[in-house]
């Protein structure tokens, strides 16, 4: 492994019992946190206003009308964090022959059954999915949400478009829940993960398992977590 | 001539209109028990109107509105286009007729319809903020609105505006505080030449219809009202003199109808959308409970301290 795989900056190991390793930076996590969060107050405004049974949660941000007002905003707040993460994270996130190996196991995958799947890089298949899923998706949302933004775009479309900006931004909406559903139910599903988005570090054991190519790189490169020069 | 509505006494009278007469809520399910009310209409004979603005500058007076001072653009139609002030608006029309080779003056009372299926009220999410009565009239709750802009979406005839003051959605009311207590609406009290009438929907077809068989004697063969089914007909019609096309009335569409890119919005949409992010949420509960957490084990923890004492080691660092 001559040329970095697809370690990012910050990645390193700590030897130890366990082993721990870096994976996310402080400002990763913080610029993760603030888009989570984003998401969160999004959904739940969102479908205050998708279904009348769920009106009832306009509540929680002042009320029908407060509700409109902020739920743009917080998208506009949401678009430029993610922007940030996909900066961060697009290149270990591109498609490698590896990953149609997890995909066609899949079932091994859903099993549980680790060690029938090919060592990975730092992210599997089912990361890079939901990674570039939101990625297209959030495009697809801040365009359809800016032509339904009644109070400040609406004079700049017809309201044919924005009919149909609107069916574009319920649907995409209902596939970004559906993604960060399963984003979220892998977090929980694999233990030893959600760490690795508080205090930015996993165990070695759960690199080994889950990410053991991205692990082998790590210690092959020597970013060892002591203090000093870089690797070569 | 029309039998005029009388004047109204000068007694208190209890208004006739309650939430009792509510025959559609908008984000609500139907009402229960609905005391339904004649249906009522206003019936605007396009082929009466001498384009006076009387209409106009009635709706302003009876609804307080004031209309901002705008700028000439060319036309009698004055504001160029409805506004969250002028709720019903004169829209001037030159169409020189290909027939007889004449110039024909259209002038169109544009405004609300009040849709028996009104599509503002489809698309509305906000619980009240639209309401249907029984007597067919279609009414926004400014208490409720939140300004989201979806009725001017679901709306077919481009009615509803969005104020910028005060983010709440405008429309004709058809004057539902009048019609309440037994009155007209104001633009008809106001018109000049019974251009403008109002009465049951069934009175205001057969007035139609003894206009529509004089245009006919006249020479107008194509005239007939206007009453489109594609929205299940409307509370507000038109007598026009050209009923075969009616777009030359300045865009009246031929044949209105909720688009269905809205009906697919707040119909399928809503349900399976609901439907599939419970599926997504519930696939993940079941395979925690079948499958169990993917758990690291100890050798994993091992594998991991032995490379990384090998090669850490062997490369000479700390």
């Amino acid at each position: 492994m001559s040329a970095p795989y697809d370690l990012e900056t910050g990645d390193a190991v700590h030897p130890g019992r366990p082993v721990q390793v870096d994976r996310y930076t402080v400002g990763a996590r913080i610029n993760h946190w603030v888009t989570a969060i984003s998401l969160i107050l999004l959904a739940i405004s969102g479908l205050a206003l998708f279904h009348p049974s769920l009106y009832f949660l306009t509540g929680l941000f002042g009320g029908g009308q407060m509700t409109r007002t902020i739920h743009p905003w917080i998208g506009v707040v949401l678009f430029f964090s993610f922007a940030g993460m996909f900066l961060r994270f697009w290149k270990a996130n591109l498609w490698k022959s590896e990953d149609g190996t997890w995909m066609r196991r899949i079932r091994d995958v859903i099993a549980g059954h680790e060690e029938k799947l090919p060592e990975l890089g730092k992210y599997n298949a089912g990361q890079k999915m939901v990674f570039w899923g939101m990625s297209l998706l959030i495009m697809v949302l801040i365009t359809s949400g800016v032509v339904i933004w009644q109070a400040y775009f609406a004079s700049y479309t017809t309201i044919e478009q924005q009919r149909i900006a609107l069916l574009v931004h319920a649907l995409a909406a209902v596939a970004i829940i559906c993604v960060w559903i399963v984003h979220v139910y892998a977090a929980i599903w694999v233990k030893g993960t959600i760490s690795a988005m508080t205090r930015g570090q996993v165990t070695g054991g759960w690199a080994w398992r889950h990410h053991r190519k991205w692990f082998r790189e790590l210690v092959s490169s020597r970013k060892s977590g002591t203090r000093g020069t870089p690797a070569e | 001539m029309f039998p005029p509505i009388p004047n109204p006494t000068t007694a208190p009278v209890a208004p006739k209109l309650s939430d009792a007469d509510l025959v559609r809520r908008s984000a609500s399910g139907s009402p229960s028990q609905v005391e339904f009310k004649e249906p009522v209409a206003k019936l605007i004979d396009v082929s009466k109107c001498i384009g006076c603005k009387a209409c106009q500058a009635a709706c302003l007076e009876w609804n307080e509105l004031h209309e901002e001072i705008g700028t000439f653009n060319g036309t009698y139609t004055n504001p160029p286009d409805l506004t969250p002030a002028s709720l019903t608006l004169m829209r001037f029309t030159e169409w020189v007729n290909p027939e007889t080779d004449n110039l024909e003056w259209l002038i169109r009372k544009d405004g609300c319809m009040h849709c028996a299926d009104p599509g503002c009220l489809k698309a509305c999410p906000a619980p009240g903020a639209i309401v249907q009565y029984s007597n067919g009239i279609v009414d926004f709750d400014h208490a409720k609105c939140i300004g989201c802009g979806y009725c001017v979406k679901g709306c077919p005839f481009n009615i509803p505006r969005i104020s910028q003051v005060d983010h709440k959605a405008y429309k004709c009311t058809l004057c539902s505080d009048r019609v309440a207590v037994g009155q007209g609406p104001a633009c008809q009290k106001a018109c000049p030449t019974q251009a403008i009438v109002f009465g049951t929907k069934t009175q205001m077809k057969q007035w139609a219809e003894g206009r529509i068989k004089d245009l006919k004697s006249r020479g107008y063969k194509n005239a007939g009202l206007y009453d489109p089914p594609g929205v299940g007909g409307t509370h507000v019609m038109y007598v026009l003199q050209h009923a075969d096309k009616p777009s030359i009335y300045a865009g009246l569409p031929d044949n209105p109808r909720i688009s269905p890119i809205v009906e697919a919005w707040k119909g399928v949409t809503k349900y399976v959308g609901l439907g599939v992010m419970g599926f997504a949420a519930l696939a993940g509960a079941l395979h925690y409970l079948v499958n169990g957490a993917n758990k690291v084990s100890p050798e994993d923890e091992a594998n991991a301290e032995k490379l990384a004492a090998e090669k850490l080691s062997s490369g000479g660092r700390s």
